[in-house]
């Protein structure tokens, strides 16, 4: 029953075949099962089992869609109303949203069943989940590594067919390079497409959420249910959204693929490179032609990202003061010190960490040598890439330069950290969609993910060319060795 | 090294983090080295270029200036640390 598809699961429901109350507890079971992983901060079984039951009832009434009666884990980001809400951090460990977010809001109108919130790093600041709150997730892949991050609890538990698929959010990879490194699908839709609200905000003008699926078509079946207009936050597109599930399917003859120079070359592990440049093969058997295009500052990426989200976050993090919700320290002198102390208190190293660089680059005397600098620089970012898409239709490269590293292996060197990102970053910059498919193993059997990159607001293309590859070849449909058919 | 003693323990006032006195040190050679890495942008030249705070460049949508949401202050404080007749209670600020 874990293997199946979205759809397959769907189908079952609809004849009959599984009730989503025995769906529910099948998966119920196995997040159980699978506790060493540490995939998940809240699991509510009770809470999760009456949307079964509602969504049994609508469906014995002949009033269901797509995803009615299937349960889906949620990022513990996403606010889901009467279930805890931590964002992997201390200082929202006693913190149940009074209201749900919009994704969660669209999943519960047509039926879907909330199965739990999953681990994260702390305020999705992290490329490992090692900096949650709540302990590092395993890789199901190899105990010993990172799920990567900071979606890593909804990438393990995809990959663990603990959950049929769950939710994400990408800052600056955060759902693609933990799908690379768990063997799913992750897509970071265009910034715009998915609503932000009651998604807790790290770095306002480059957070997304997506979905993480086995697939591309259960990728697109998610999206078309999370994604449109919500009037509720200011940066949400009003323009038509298709039906991704019908969007896909369609033959990619003569699809140009564009191939950065900058993302085949220093850093690039050259297995991971040997496994994206025969799925590239692929992709020309398909009808796809190969073009070498240039990103010149892609490198920059970094550096500059690591300027604009420490900024946004620290504003973004200044509400955090135990005053209206979350953790309050308990012994302080006056005001300022109980926010002081609340805040040292709540708060891990690596998010004091990214407070402090974004409060010292937008402190006065310092603004221009780092926040407008780095703003534009990220114009020429994207100008790079509106350049490139003028001679190819998608880009193509490595998701991530390794595959999953060890637990504990990068945790005292933040750089090395950061060094993760360096393929997904600028897509975030430049708010463009881009997906991570599985496209092969390592040669110590660890899951290496292809990165395809759209133009703005062409995600039903992306999704396309993603389907196409994993309509040829199966490597999505590989799971590590624990996970029993 | 970027950062001095005297400016993180003023970055750490404007963010209202406490930092023991004895972690300061590190903060400093671990924000210098982040400072540092970030210096790379300076390779490139920037002059002239518009700065691009977003990727939507028209601007952010205004809706009408109308209520529509219902006062909801018993649910948002339910979650409050302290709270008492309706008002969040903090350290006594005025004497």
């Amino acid at each position: 029953m874990h293997n199946k598809s979205l759809t397959q699961l769907a189908a079952d429901l609809v004849a009959k075949r599984v009730s989503s109350v025995e769906l529910t507890q099948h998966f119920l079971n196995r997040i159980e099962q699978q506790e060493i992983l540490n995939a998940f901060i809240t699991v509510d079984p009770g809470f999760s089992l009456a949307q079964a039951r509602e969504a049994d009832q609508r469906i014995q009434q002949g009033d269901k869609t797509a995803l009615t009666g299937i349960p889906i884990a949620h990022k513990d980001i996403f606010c889901t109303k009467g279930m805890l809400t931590t964002c992997g951090s201390h200082i929202l460990s006693n913190f149940v949203s009074p209201y749900d977010a919009t994704v969660i809001d669209r999943l519960n109108q047509n039926g879907a069943v909330i199965l739990g919130k999953t681990n994260m790093d702390e305020f999705a600041m992290g490329s490992s989940n090692e900096t949650s709150h709540y302990g590092a997730v395993k890789n199901p892949w190899d105990h010993t590594t990172v799920p990567g991050g900071s979606s890593g609890g909804s990438a393990a538990a995809v990959a663990a067919r603990i959950a049929p698929a769950a939710t994400g959010t990408d800052t600056g990879g955060s759902i693609r390079q933990p799908a690379a490194f768990c063997g799913v699908t992750g897509f970071k839709p265009s910034y715009g497409q998915v609503s932000r609200f009651g998604m807790v905000a790290f770095a306002s003008s480059l957070d997304q959420g997506g979905p993480i699926a086995r697939s591309a078509e259960d990728a697109a079946l998610l999206l078309n249910v999370i994604a449109g207009f919500d009037a509720r936050d200011s940066t949400s597109v009003q323009r038509q959204t298709p039906d991704f599930v019908n969007e896909i399917g369609g033959d990619i003859e003569g699809l140009r693929i564009g191939l950065p120079v900058q993302f085949f070359g220093e850093g690039l592990d050259s297995d991971v490179e040997g496994i994206v440049r025969e799925a590239l093969r692929e992709y020309e058997k398909l009808g796809a032609t190969l073009i070498d295009i240039d990103l010149p500052n892609s490198a920059l990426c970094v550096p500059c990202y690591y300027v604009l989200a420490p900024s946004e976050a620290s504003s973004n993090l200044a509400r955090y003061d135990g005053v209206r919700y979350g953790y309050r320290a308990s012994g302080y002198s006056d005001l300022i010190d109980m926010y002081m102390k609340t805040r040292a208190e709540g708060f891990g190293d690596e998010v004091k960490r990214r407070i402090m660089i974004g409060t010292y680059a937008l402190s006065a005397g310092y603004y221009d040598a780092y926040y407008l600098k780095a703003q534009k620089l990220r114009r020429l970012i994207a100008q790079d890439f509106a350049h490139a898409f003028e001679r190819c239709d998608v880009i193509m490269g490595p998701t991530t330069p390794t595959t999953a590293f060890a637990i504990g292996a990068k945790t005292d060197d933040p750089i090395a950290m950061y060094l993760n990102d360096i393929y997904t970053i600028s897509v975030n910059l430049a708010g463009l969609p881009g997906i991570s498919i599985p496209a092969g193993l390592d040669n110590t059997g660890k899951p290496v993910g292809l990165q395809i990159i759209g133009q703005y607001f062409d995600d039903a293309r992306v999704l396309n060319v993603a389907h196409r590859f994993q309509m040829t070849t199966d490597w999505h449909q590989r799971a590590p060795s624990r996970v029993q058919p | 090294m970027i950062l001095d003693h005297q400016t993180v323990t003023n970055i750490a006032r404007l963010a209202r983090l406490h930092i023991d006195e004895s972690d300061i040190d590190r903060y400093a050679s671990e924000l210098s080295r982040i400072l540092d890495f970030v210096e790379q942008m300076n390779r490139v030249d920037t002059e002239g270029v518009t700065p691009l705070a977003h990727p939507q460049e028209g601007g952010l949508r205004v809706r009408d200036d109308i209520v529509t949401e219902t006062n909801q202050r018993e649910s948002f404080q339910k979650v409050a640390p302290e709270k008492e007749a309706g008002l969040y209670l903090v350290p006594k600020v005025i004497e």
